[in-house]
């Protein structure tokens, strides 16, 4: 059995841990990095982590792509989306397939 | 063009021949898992939308309302309510296999801690933050999908570059290789062939001059 957790600054994150999503927060590289160190040896499964926190430790998070498990998720913080998620996927997809994949339904589900 | 390091004999042409069909069945296999992967991962990467406009638009919300009760209630208060969580998630991993690519699938046990909705005193806290609790809650099959949909994403586009590049390798390196060197031996053969036939025709020609 793996555990979820959620790594960000503690305005965003707080509310996950009402949903039983264990909270742990950070502000700098530093301390993001420790924790996801540890997190990996806890047997968490899923770390979500915050847009802004990723793009200070993205290359120690580009490290963990090939890794099975844990899967590190980024989500928007409380102050908006980066969009950070859609680019970074969008990225991987080019980069196999060599194309961008040009979304045909993205006006029908922007409604 | 290159030509391999081999042995000119027709042996050697044999093997080569061998290995050439060999390279070009493993060719045509790998193309096709290539095929099959990349119209798995349009069809992810198409979820992963649709997926993530839903979460950036439901969380946006959350946040809103947390927002609120975070106003209202005080910092103290807050954190105490929310010690002991109204869910617990826990996640089975278990794979599933696409062309031979492990991606994880995730099951999850959400459990109620408790049979009554809400675990925190209802002195302190007020409406907003149950609402805020409520729209996390409606969050987390949507969040657990998307790192399903996440971590296949990625499992998959990095097979695809390993593919693409064994595919690559074959068709513009190995077959290639395979089929000059084959022709070079081919061709080697035939001139050795020749000179011997034409030095016996000599070697006759000068026997019979001898003997008359």
């Amino acid at each position: 059995m793996y555990k979820v957790a959620v790594i960000g600054d503690k305005e965003s994150i707080l509310g996950f841990s009402a949903i039983g999503i264990d909270i742990f927060p950070a502000y700098n590289e530093q301390e993001a990095k420790q924790i996801i160190h540890d997190l990996e040896a806890q047997n968490y499964g899923i770390i979500y982590i915050t847009e802004k926190l990723s793009l200070l430790i993205n290359d120690e998070i580009e490290k963990y792509r090939a890794k099975y498990i844990p899967a590190i998720i980024t989500i928007p913080g409380n102050s908006g989306s980066l969009n950070i998620g859609t680019n970074k996927v969008k990225e991987y997809a080019r980069k196999a397939i060599g194309v961008d994949i040009v979304f045909k339904d993205e006006n029908e589900t922007m409604e | 063009m290159a030509i391999l390091n081999v042995n000119l004999t027709r042996v050697e042409s044999m093997n080569l021949k061998k290995s050439l069909q060999t390279a070009k069945r493993g060719h045509k296999l790998l193309k096709d898992k290539l095929d099959e992967l990349i119209k798995k991962l349009i069809q992810l990467v198409q979820e992963n939308h649709v997926l993530r406009i839903k979460l950036d638009k439901m969380l946006a919300n959350a946040y809103q309302n947390f927002m609120l009760a975070e106003a209202v209630i005080s910092e103290e208060y807050l954190a105490e309510s929310l010690i002991i969580p109204k869910k617990s998630i826990g996640i089975d991993i278990s794979e599933k296999s696409i062309m031979s690519v492990k991606i994880p699938k995730y099951n999850f046990n959400i459990s109620d801690n408790n049979d009554n909705s809400a675990i925190y005193g209802f002195a302190y806290t007020t409406s907003e933050l149950d609402m805020a609790i409520d729209k996390f809650s409606d969050l987390t099959e949507i969040l657990l999908r998307l790192a399903e949909n996440e971590k296949s994403i990625d499992l998959i586009a990095q097979e695809i570059e390993k593919t693409r590049r064994r595919v690559n390798a074959l068709e513009n390196v190995m077959i290639p290789n395979y089929i000059d060197t084959i022709k070079y031996i081919g061709m080697k053969l035939a001139e050795n062939e020749r000179s011997n036939t034409s030095r016996l025709m000599k070697v006759k020609e000068m026997i019979t001059k001898k003997n008359q």
